[in-house]
């Protein structure tokens, strides 16, 4: 027989237990539904505006209110981190490779050369640089290392360019033109941050936009060039159009188009043009580097004539958008922000990461999120092009310091005025294509093959410039 | 005894009250997170976590979104390991997502690939059958070990990236 069963037998202090493990399980259960109500709100809702944002609102701090997790890694910039070949540190690249001083010789970059650091340190450096310490420079450079759009408009307006929306974008191109050609120490005391939110995006409805009057221009005079440029379709459509009025990124490139744009906005070639220190960019022919050679040889431009040669040469800037623009990664509808500043995820919300830097130090969510090989793969990847890079470069390096010597020596010796004519020409066009892939800040990752293609036409350009002085 | 007799009936009333909070709560949880949603092959039901945007937009731009949804690729066509896969992945994503612990950028795990190999070859079998008789035994180990089909076509379910 078994015994009845009797709740009277259960002991009171099973029922104490099994109260106390019911009562957890339902706190559990309402923890969770909490937890599913914030993920909703969070998908829901990204941002809460805490204060109105326009176009007198700068300070990006303020934006920081509405939009905290893009403005923490935006103050991020600050760190300071080396790469194998780059990073963020403000190390002195002459002392680093003593070649550059010979090679920039008569140059303010032969009297310093440092990396560049983050975003966050872009303006106190340029204050900072002997380049505009010991040498008088344009207010042309704030273009790029400053917020100066209400520097620019105040500017414009001051010039009698009307004071309202619509003529926004005229009196910024009229300011713009005026602090070009003024001296750096006076310009920059019109200007308080490096750039900001505003630079990027419209304040109203975060899009992203073009502000930069010398990427409007320079993108307008690329569309009308002949140089095919598959990666930017938006481009390619508006001349399968019949180019018609102007090629205006703002309303005509995609986002994700856009997603790059933003950054080519100064990571590019330019020159100051004329004595009104017009920035410009040379793209009249395309992006490639002999086409801006061709330009900057029909105009008759040179950065500077060689202290030691007499060559009259070209100092190549930091042309990322065009040797990009020769790379795999373009041509695959890959942009700027997306190695640069990839999507981390915060929470529910996707949020594009506002801490700018080489994606060797964000190798988990740069490249892993279309390549599925491990990190340390990814990054030997990486080292194996740039190492092969950085040994083509020296041996470059190499080959235009020795036709300047040779140079030196011609001259010395007194030598016909044709061949060291012919000589220092050869200079002007390896010392170009060297400088490309050497200012260009991917050590020739952006694009491997035509990295290699250049700097194996300096080496030739170099060693034809000794052989025409030994004939 | 008398104390004891008198305190069952409130105790048992009480446990009985707590059980049906408990139900009342998990009850709601489920219809508030739309967990039956889980139970159907409706490809909504995998953003409801927003969280799977990316994937479905994707799917959305892939060649096999007019063949496949994700129950086909992502979990066994059979009633019972199915359901029991539901399950498992279901805890898992569960799990992942509240205490937010997972790999970014999110990855499959080593047995999902494995079914997702098997329901390639389920589907494609005829075309497969040389490399497959070639591979061996279609055990998932076996088949994920030596052929890979989306090593190469990796793009046939979330949209190109190449």
């Amino acid at each position: 027989m078994r015994p009845k069963f009797d709740l009277k037998s259960i002991p009171t202090g099973a029922y104490l237990v099994i109260t106390v493990v019911l009562a957890l399980l339902t706190v559990g259960l309402l923890l969770l539904l909490q937890n599913i109500n914030e993920r909703q709100r969070e998908a829901q809702q990204a941002s809460f505006q805490v204060v109105p944002l326009s176009e007198d609102v700068v300070d990006p701090a303020v934006w920081g209110q509405n939009y905290p997790y893009q403005y923490d890694n935006y103050k991020r910039t600050v760190d300071i981190q080396r790469t194998r070949y780059g990073g963020s540190e403000a190390f002195q690249r002459l002392d680093d490779d003593t070649r550059w001083r010979t090679i920039f010789h008569g140059y303010p970059f032969g009297v310093d050369y440092r990396e560049e650091r983050g975003h966050a340190y872009m303006l106190v450096d340029q204050r900072d640089t002997e380049r505009v310490k010991q040498f008088k420079q344009p207010g042309a450079c704030l273009h790029c290392h400053a917020s100066v759009l209400p520097a620019y408009f105040q500017k414009g307006i001051e010039a009698g360019v009307p004071n309202d929306a619509a003529h926004r974008t005229e009196a910024i191109q009229k300011g713009f033109e005026i602090v070009n050609s003024m001296p750096y120490s006076v310009a920059t005391q019109l200007v308080e941050h490096p750039i900001t939110c505003n630079d990027c995006h419209t304040p109203e409805t975060m899009q992203l936009r073009i502000t930069r009057p010398g990427f409007l221009t320079g993108v307008n005079v690329l569309a009308n060039s002949t140089d095919p440029v598959p990666h930017l379709p938006s481009i390619e459509r508006w001349r399968a159009e019949g180019k018609k009025g102007t090629y205006d990124p703002n309303t005509m490139a995609s986002r994700q188009e856009m997603r790059s744009f933003v950054c080519a906005q100064c990571h590019v070639e330019y020159y100051f043009k004329g004595t009104e220190k017009l920035l410009t960019y040379p793209w009249q022919n395309g992006l490639k580097v002999e086409q801006i050679e061709a330009y900057y040889n029909e105009v008759g431009w040179k950065d500077w004539t060689h202290k030691a040669s007499g060559a009259t040469v070209l100092k190549a800037q930091h042309p990322e958008f065009e040797l990009w623009s020769q790379g795999v990664h373009a041509r695959s509808g890959v942009a700027c922000a997306d190695c640069h500043m990839p999507y981390q995820r915060i929470g529910a919300v996707k949020v594009s990461d506002h801490h700018v830097r080489s994606p060797m130090l964000n190798i988990n969510n740069a490249c892993q999120t279309c390549h599925k090989f491990s990190e340390s793969e990814m990054l030997a990847r990486v080292t194996t092009i740039q190492d092969r890079t950085k040994i083509l470069m020296t041996r470059a390096e190499e080959s235009v310091v020795a036709l300047i010597g040779d140079i030196e020596k011609a001259q010395a010796a007194n030598a016909p005025a044709d061949k060291l004519a012919a000589a220092r020409d050869l200079q002007r066009k390896a010392q170009w294509r060297l400088d490309f892939i050497a200012a260009e800040n991917s050590m020739g990752f952006h694009a491997p093959q035509e990295a290699a293609r250049i700097l194996a036409e300096a080496i030739d350009y170099a060693r034809q410039g000794q052989l025409a002085l030994a004939q | 005894m008398t104390r004891q007799a008198l305190s069952h009936p409130l105790l048992l009333a009480l446990v009985l009250g707590l059980i049906g909070v408990l139900a009342g709560v998990g009850g709601y949880t489920f219809i508030y997170a739309k967990g039956y949603s889980y139970l159907s092959n409706d490809p909504q039901a995998c953003a409801n976590c927003h969280i799977m945007r990316g994937e479905l937009d994707g799917w959305q731009k892939s060649s096999h979104h007019t063949v496949a949804t994700c129950n086909d690729c992502h979990v066994p066509h059979a009633f019972i390991p199915k359901y029991l896969t539901k399950l498992e992945n279901g805890y898992a994503h569960s799990r992942a997502f509240t205490f937010q612990d997972f790999h970014e950028p999110i990855e499959m795990r080593a047995q999902s690939r494995a079914i997702v190999l098997e329901n390639c070859v389920e589907c494609h079998r005829e075309m497969v059958s040389p490399i497959t008789a070639s591979a061996g035994s279609f055990g998932h180990n076996a088949l994920s070990a030596q052929v890979d089909c989306i090593q190469c076509h990796r793009a046939v379910g979330h949209g190109t990236l190449d």
